[in-house]
Order: C-alpha cells, then sequence, then structure tokens
C-alpha cells in the first residue's frame, strides 16, 4: 500500500443537475471517504469547479480521476498533494458572550487567532475564523472550555500554485479533438 | 452545421421523438407498451412501416434483444419501455451493456412532471438509478428538449467507447407540442470520445515490438467496435505476430487464420494463458485485462513489456500497469504503429503455440469434439453445428457451460459473428440477444446455444419469435444442471450439489406451443441429422440436446490464480 495523504481533487464541469452524486458515487465504489466538498464558480466562463478533499494515494486517485473524466459532462479532473494548493476553510463559532467576558479572551483571539467577531449581543458572540484545519482545530480547543454554542465549518476551497485554473490549457486544445 | 427546418410544422413530443429517431437512422425498436409511454406508441402507430417495432415480453428481454442487435449490426439498439417496472426492468440489460460496451439508446415513459417527486404512480427515479451503469441518464421535461436529447443520446452512445444512454421522456413533454428541427449531434464540449496518441508513444509501441523476440498481441471486441479487422490482420501479419482473443473478441480474427492460436482466460486455450508468462513483449489491442482473462495480476506476464491500445483512457493502467499506451481507436492507431514496423519472422515463436495447443488438443479438445463417451458432450454439438454451418453463422450464447463450450468450438469467418454477455455474465441474455441479433442481421444464420437453466431466464421471449416471427436456431445444451456452477462445487465444494439440479419442463412441447418446431435428441447418432434438419428449416427452430450431466468445461484456471495454472483434466 502506498502512503495515505490528504489530496485536494479538482474538477471541472459543465453545470448539470445530478452530477454532484455521480461524483461522489465514484468515490464510494473506491471506499474513499470524502473528507470535505465545496462546488462553486470557477475563474472560466460557465465551467463549474468541485473541490474534494479525500486522503488516498496516488494510485488510487489516479484512476478515480480518471473514472471522472469519463462522465460525459465533467471537463476534467485533476488531484494535487497539500503543498500543491493553497487551500482555506471558514468556521463560525457561537459561544456565550457572559463565558468570553470572564476569561477576558476576546482581544487574545482577535489578534493570536486572527480571527473576527462577526456579533456580539448580551446572551452570545459570533466569531469567524478562516485558516487551514489546523488552525481551526487549535482555535476550537481553546473555545471549548467556555463551552461551544454552535459550530459549523465549511469545507475546504484551494486553489493551484499555477498561474492560471489548470483547465485553461484544455480548452486550448480542446479544438483539436 | 445544416440546420433541418420544417417551418410552421407544430407536432407533438412523441412524435417529435420519432423523427428524431429516423435521422438517426433507427428502422427497429424493441419495446414494451404503458401508461407513461403511451403518447409515444400512440404515435408509432402512424410510423408503422418505417419504425418496425417489436413487441418483447419483457422488457429485459427488449433490452438483451437490442443489445444483440447493436452488437451483429453495429447500429445503436433502440428500446422503448415505460416509466416504475417497466424501466426498472431494462437495468440488468443496460449495466450489461455499459460493461460490454454496447450502444443503447433505451427510451423510458416517466410520469408527467408536475407529480415529479410525489411518488405517483409508476414513479421511479430510473436517472439516477441507471447512472451508475450507463454513458449518458437524462430527463427530458420540456418537449423543446427531445431533438436535442435524441441527438446528443446517439452522438454519445455510439462514439468513442459505446455504451448505453438512457431518456428518461415524462408524459406531458410527449403529448405537447412544437415547431420539429433537427440537428445531428457532432460534438460536445466537455467529452473527447477518441483520445489522440500521442507520437512519441506510437514509436515507443513500434521499437519495442521491432526488438521483440517473443511478441504476443491480446485482441478484445475493441477491434470489432473500431471496425478495425483488416488494420488488426495487416498489423499481426507484417510483424508476424501471433494473436489470441477475449471472449468477447471470439469473431475479430477469422479461426483460421494462421497467426490465431485461440481463446484468453479462465476456460481459454492453454497456449494463449501459458505465453502469456513467457512473451517478451505484450500487446493488448481492444482489450480490458478482466480478472477472468488476467488471473492474479502479480503472476501476470511480469517478464514483459507491455503495450495497451485502447481508446479509453481509464483503462489504460487500471488493472495492468503498462510500459506504453496507445490511446485512440484501433482503426487508426494500428496502422499508425504498423507504419513503423518492420516485418519479422518469429517461426520458433509461432510454432511453439501450435506445440502446446497439441497438447490441449489431445487430452481435452479431442475427446469433447468426438466424444466417445456414452452421452453426448456439450463440445460435440458445437463442433457438428460448427461444421453443419460452415463457420458462416452468428453464433449467440447464454452464460454457462455452454457458452464456454460456443466460444471454444465455434468457428467464425467474419467479424461481429459471437455475441455473449461477458463483464456482467447474464444469464438469460442468449434467448432475447439471438432474437436481436437476427433481426440486426436477417441475411444471416444465428445459432443460439443455451444452458436448461439460462433458457428459463427468458424463456418468454419464444412468445416474441413466435408473433415477429424471428428466425432463429436454438440449441438448448440440457445437462439437467446449473452446469457451471455444478463445476465449481465438483471442483471447489466437495461435490456438494447445493441447489444445481434442475428439473425442467418440456422444453419440445413448450416451443410446440409458440408455434416453433422442435426437436429433441438423446442420441449421438441422431445429432447430424436434427442439426442439418434445425439449419434446413425455414423458420426457428428449437434443438434440445440431451448432454452429459455432469461434464466440466476443461482447460480451466481456477479464479485469482495464475494464468499458468492451468488445470486440463479432472
Ligand atoms: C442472472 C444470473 N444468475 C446467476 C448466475 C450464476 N451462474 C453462472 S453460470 C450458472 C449456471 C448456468 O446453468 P445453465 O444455464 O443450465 O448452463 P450450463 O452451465 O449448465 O451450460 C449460474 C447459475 C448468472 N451468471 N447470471
Ligand atoms: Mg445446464
Amino acid at each position: 500500500m502506498e502512503q495515505q495523504q490528504l489530496y485536494t481533487v479538482t474538477v471541472y464541469s459543465e453545470n448539470h443537475v445530478g452530477l454532484l452524486t455521480q461524483i461522489a458515487n465514484i468515490f464510494t465504489r473506491s471506499f474513499i471517504n470524502i473528507e470535505s466538498l465545496t462546488v462553486s464558480a470557477s475563474a472560466i466562463n460557465d465551467v463549474h469547479k468541485f473541490t474534494i478533499t479525500c486522503f488516498s494515494d496516488v494510485k488510487a486517485l489516479d484512476k478515480i480521476t480518471k473514472q471522472i473524466e469519463k462522465k460525459v459532462e465533467v471537463l476534467k479532473a485533476y488531484y494535487y498533494t497539500e503543498d500543491e494548493v493553497i487551500s482555506r476553510e471558514i468556521a463560525l463559532f457561537k459561544i456565550s458572550t457572559e463565558g468570553l467576558m470572564a476569561i477576558d479572551a476576546i482581544e487574545n483571539l482577535v489578534n493570536k487567532f486572527n480571527a473576527k467577531i462577526l456579533e456580539v449581543n448580551r446572551q452570545y458572540t459570533v466569531i469567524e475564523k478562516t485558516g487551514v484545519q489546523d488552525e481551526i482545530k487549535k482555535l476550537y480547543e481553546t473555545l471549548e472550555p467556555i463551552g461551544i454554542l454552535q459550530f459549523v465549518r465549511s469545507g475546504c476551497v484551494s486553489i493551484t500554485r499555477s498561474k492560471y485554473e489548470h483547465l485553461s490549457d484544455f480548452r486550448l486544445t480542446i479544438d483539436d479533438f | 452545421m445544416k440546420k433541418k427546418r420544417e417551418k410552421n410544422v407544430s407536432i407533438s413530443g412523441s412524435e417529435t421523438l420519432l423523427k428524431s429517431l429516423l435521422e438517426e437512422g433507427v428502422d427497429t425498436i424493441f419495446g414494451y407498451p404503458g401508461g407513461a409511454i403511451m403518447p409515444v406508441f400512440d404515435a408509432l402507430y402512424d410510423y408503422r412501416k418505417e419504425l418496425n417495432h417489436i413487441l418483447v415480453r419483457h422488457e429485459q428481454g427488449a433490452i438483451h434483444a437490442a443489445q444483440g442487435y447493436a452488437r451483429a449490426s453495429g447500429k445503436a439498439g433502440v428500446v422503448f419501455v415505460t416509466s416504475g417496472p417497466g424501466a426498472t426492468n431494462t437495468i440488468t440489460g443496460i449495466a450489461d451493456a455499459m460493461i460490454d460496451s454496447t450502444p443503447l439508446v433505451v427510451i423510458s415513459g416517466q410520469v408527467v412532471s408536475s407529480l415529479l417527486g410525489t411518488d405517483a404512480f409508476q414513479e421511479i427515479d430510473i436517472v439516477g438509478i441507471s447512472q451508475p451503469v450507463t454513458k449518458w441518464s437524462y430527463q427530458i421535461r420540456k418537449v423543446d428538449n427531445v431533438s436535442w436529447a435524441v441527438a446528443q443520446a446517439f452522438h454519445i452512445a455510439t462514439t468513442g467507447r459505446p455504451g448505453p444512454v438512457v431518456l428518461d421522456f415524462t408524459k406531458d413533454a410527449q403529448l405537447a407540442t412544437t415547431n420539429y428541427y433537427y440537428q445531428k449531434c457532432h460534438s460536445i464540449r466537455s467529452y473527447i470520445p477518441s483520445p489522440k496518441a500521442n507520437p512519441e508513444n506510437v514509436r515507443q509501441a513500434a521499437e519495442l515490438i521491432n526488438a521483440a523476440k517473443r511478441p504476443f498481441a491480446l485482441v478484445g471486441q475493441g477491434v470489432e467496435l473500431g471496425n478495425a479487422e483488416n488494420e488488426l490482420r495487416s498489423f499481426i501479419e507484417k510483424a508476424q505476430i501471433p494473436a489470441a482473443w477475449t471472449l468477447l473478441g471470439a469473431s475479430v480474427l477469422p479461426s483460421e487464420h494462421p497467426l490465431n492460436k485461440g481463446m484468453l482466460g479462465m476456460h481459454g486455450n492453454l497456449a494463449p494463458n501459458l505465453k502469456t508468462n513467457e512473451c517478451d513483449v505484450l500487446i493488448a489491442i481492444g482489450m480490458r485485462f478482466d480478472d477472468r482473462v488476467t488471473g492474479n495480476l502479480n503472476e501476470y506476464a511480469r517478464q514483459a513489456k507491455i503495450i495497451h491500445f485502447d481508446i479509453d483512457p481509464s483503462e489504460i493502467n487500471k488493472n495492468v500497469s503498462v510500459n506504453v499506451h496507445v490511446l485512440g481507436n484501433v482503426k487508426t492507431t494500428l496502422p499508425a504503429v504498423e507504419s513503423l514496423l518492420k516485418t519479422a519472422k518469429h517461426e520458433k515463436w509461432i510454432e511453439s503455440f501450435d506445440i502446446v495447443n497439441q497438447e490441449e488438443y489431445d487430452k481435452v479438445i479431442e475427446p469433447e469434439i468426438y466424444c466417445n463417451r456414452e452421452a453426448i458432450s456439450m463440445g460435440e454439438v458445437v463442433r457438428t453445428v460448427a461444421d453443419a454451418t460452415n463457420g458462416d453463422a452468428i453464433i449467440v450464447t447464454d452464460v454457462g457451460q455452454n457458452q464456454m463450450m460456443g466460444a471454444r468450438y465455434s468457428k467464425w469467418k467474419s467479424p461481429r459473428s459471437f455475441i455473449s454477455s461477458g463483464g456482467l455474465g447474464t444469464m438469460g441474455f442468449g434467448l432475447p440477444a439471438a432474437i436481436g441479433a437476427k433481426i440486426g442481421m436477417p441475411s444471416r444464420t444465428v445459432c443460439l446455444f443455451c444452458g436448461d437453466g439460462g433458457m428459463q431466464m427468458c424463456i418468454q421471449e419464444l412468445g416474441t419469435i413466435m408473433q415477429s416471427k424471428v428466425k432463429i436456431k436454438i440449441i438448448i445444451l440440457n445437462n439437467k444442471y446449473l452446469g457451471m456452477v455444478r463445476q465449481w462445487q465438483e471442483m471447489f465444494h466437495n461435490k456438494r450439489y447445493s441447489e444445481t439440479p434442475m428439473l425442467n419442463p418440456d422444453f419440445v412441447k413448450l416451443a410446440e406451443s409458440y408455434r416453433i418446431k422442435a426437436r429433441k435428441v438423446s442420441k449421438r447418432d441422431d445429432l447430424e441429422d436434427a442439426v442439418k434438419e434445425m439449419l434446413a428449416h425455414n423458420g426457428s427452430y428449437l434443438l434440445e440436446v440431451d448432454v452429459e450431466k455432469k461434464g466440466m468445461v476443461f482447460p480451466m484456471t481456477p479464479a485469482g490464480t495464475s494464468v499458468t495454472n492451468v488445470i486440463l483434466e479432472k
């Protein structure tokens, strides 16, 4: 078995209904758990982009991306290791304002964790934190003793370290086929 | 691109569908009506002359018949079914077509769109159900999308690696009217049916073959799908490369071609399996290294450099890691590589196949096809039919021992002459597929080899033969067992014949009740005469042959073991 590590799979597709389940199914068939998934527009007109993270290896992902590309509405699928992409997640925390005051942590939070206060009232405070998964985890651990009333974390969004959307190359050559 | 427009002609979605099918050259449809597809069948009433509808007896029969039609004719098979159970009954056949790369366009009725998602009567999410087993699945909810969807469907089903497409057609869209126009689909931005081979890979492939001392070609259905039989022959003849075939590639090379060394796989010929692990360059052409061909991958052709010709990028390095891949339709990639090939001889190497195959002939083949055991053997029935048809017939099989015997002992002269369920191994495939093959190729004799078990899985299609006057030759190899499973029980489960003996109906009477001429043979002396009578009869004919109950298909490479682990006899 090759070493498992966190990969980001990017899928470029037409914006058609039903594609999400088909792509998810391909992961399921190979028994790979999707860690996070987001769907958004891309920098190319009319092209949608799935950003999927999962623990896997090169061999499996090679097969999976080819299976994904077999879907008629998919333009292209790529996979990247963590250091090939810049990734961010966003998390929202709701904690009791009283508790937060008691430990006098607000300034610390904003400075040390580079977090944002979105809303404060007598009952609760909503904090936003954007960052990599580890940073969010650290903030979670810091806030946990106060009592987290609600928590939500987004899927991962990533951008490659290359200049353009990778697909741009594909689009230049597509007329050749 | 030319647009065909008939100005100011407003017609229904159903009629639009039929006109669109005609634009795609369709002349035959296999189907079964029901509530949600009734407007289409109503429109069909006015198109009876242009569109020959074959009324089957079960929707699974419609799909398999369409598969047989497509495999024999090279055209897409078209199916009409109703929503709900009509649609779900097609799933086995659709999955079969997907794994065996058969072009189909399946049109299922659907409840009116305002009822979608309400668990309406006979509403089923057929798009969702069929997505994993289709190349494309689409719901037509607007009448204006009908001709567009049909054009896409045919383009997707028939180009690149072919496969099945489902169009789920809501009843309101069937009834609504639109201004008809049709435009064929020639490309879809996100879909690359035939990728282009990298010239460097073409060069490397030729270099490997030119340097080879013991090259060996594995030929699959991809050659037939690409209509590249001549290109293949020219390729292997130039460099004198011995070749063997997968089950679905059986009729790609003429049986008597001197470089044709037989069948690959679990019940394939001895030389092709042993030589896989002796060759120095293995050239896979339009085949996908199925586990029934490779056995244990860790012991598969480790000594060889491997070249893989395929149209589907996802097949490259899927099961076997290859040294060079040549992407694209073999119709163009084979000549591209061939142009760089040097002529070669490899006489000793080629002869070595014949020496090994002779051992198999003496130990396995001769006793099977010229049997002197008391009961008739399956192999001698197949051989008798092959002799009597002179290798000119289309051979269809069901699944099991009958299938392996049909593949091993039939003879072919031309491509698209062997039709069998390979990847899915679907019992019940044979009878409807034979019906479809005959309808697709009316000028050819179609012979079906079927087991007593599999015959009863789509036996209702005898009714289709009766009603549509299809002329096929049905040979039931009756061993009164689910023979292939029984063989595994004998070999691997201590002869514990759990649920494999079969009490069968009187097949002759059954056939006669469908007005099909039938005869049963139990004695060797009657066999040849019966086969002659069957072939001479102008109409369908069912020949039931009592064969030995516990016959075995050999050679056999047990599942999951090396290709060289071949068992020749008990
Ligand atoms: C739909 C389906 N169910 C079960 C099987 C498993 N199976 C494979 S071969 C076989 C026995 C077939 O028996 P029969 O049709 O009599 O053919 P024989 O092997 O005796 O020639 C069975 C049950 C299958 N391939 N397909
Ligand atoms: Mg049987």
